[in-house]
């Protein structure tokens, strides 16, 4: 009887302890429709035009190799002027802006973000004429990038 | 001083677009962490890089907590003539760092 309840009762803590899902609900996903609008200026963004790299299982939220391809030619009439990235699930969801200009030859850009969570992460492109691209894609992240805080915070 | 380091390939011809990789070295601190007193360690991270290429910018980055610690950048830029390529970058404290190299173009 003493073993059962031993067992019950480590059954039970472990259960708590491996349970990154629940963990992960202090962090809610945030509605960033604003954010999107705030750099669109309202318009409507198109779809298409942009590919990214994220691998479909991130194992450590701290450090997710991302890379984003825009098709563009690159040209003074016609260039990709910047891309945002945006995460639903990040305390700051602005992850980055990256600048370019038709001396950059391509609208391409590779780097490591953190992502708090399981989510859907938002690329923008601004495109030279005043258009906009997005793009979203899924991503599972099993261990979240820490932030024991993040819930204080926001 | 903040401490970095860029990546170009060895030799690349005219006209030709080439990779430039940039590694700081940062934690990228997000302010949801603790130190080991229980102090809240304040926000600090590379928020601003400036890629130029002879003089002329060809790649700028605004990043936020969002990036890992010891931020990567990889992007592209077209050939021109042989140049010194120069990032810069700096934190929110006010720290700066930055770091060249030479193209040689073919």
């Amino acid at each position: 009887m003493k073993r059962r309840s031993f067992l019950a009762a480590t059954g039970a803590a472990l259960a708590g302890a491996s349970l990154p899902a629940s963990a992960q609900r202090f962090q809610p996903a945030q509605d960033i429709t604003p954010l999107i609008e705030k750099i669109t200026g309202g318009k409507k963004p198109e779809d298409g035009g942009i590919k990214i790299d994220l691998p479909a299982i991130a194992e450590n939220g701290n450090s997710v190799p991302m890379g984003i391809q825009v098709e563009s030619p690159m040209t003074e009439a016609d260039h990709v002027a910047a891309i945002h990235i945006l995460a639903e699930r990040n305390p700051r969801p602005q992850i980055a802006v990256f600048h370019f200009s038709p001396a950059s030859g391509r609208a391409q850009v590779d780097t490591r973000v953190r992502l708090a969570g399981t989510q859907k992460v938002t690329v923008i492109a601004s495109l030279s004429g005043g258009r906009f691209r997005m793009a979203r894609v899924d991503v599972l992240v099993t261990s979240a990038a820490c932030l024991d805080e993040a819930t204080l915070a926001t | 001083m903040i401490l970095g380091r860029i990546q170009l390939p060895p030799s690349v011809k005219k006209g030709e677009i080439f990779q430039v990789r940039v590694l700081v070295q940062h934690p990228m601190e997000t302010g949801f962490r603790r130190d080991e007193q229980g102090r809240a360690v304040p926000v600090n991270v590379v928020d601003q890089l400036v890629c130029r290429y002879a003089g002329r910018e060809i790649f700028r980055a605004e990043l936020g907590t969002g990036m890992s610690a010891n931020p990567y950048l990889a992007f592209h830029a077209v050939a021109q003539a042989s140049g010194e390529i120069e990032v810069e970058y700096r934190d929110d404290r006010g720290e700066r760092g930055s770091a060249k190299a030479m193209l040689t173009v073919a």
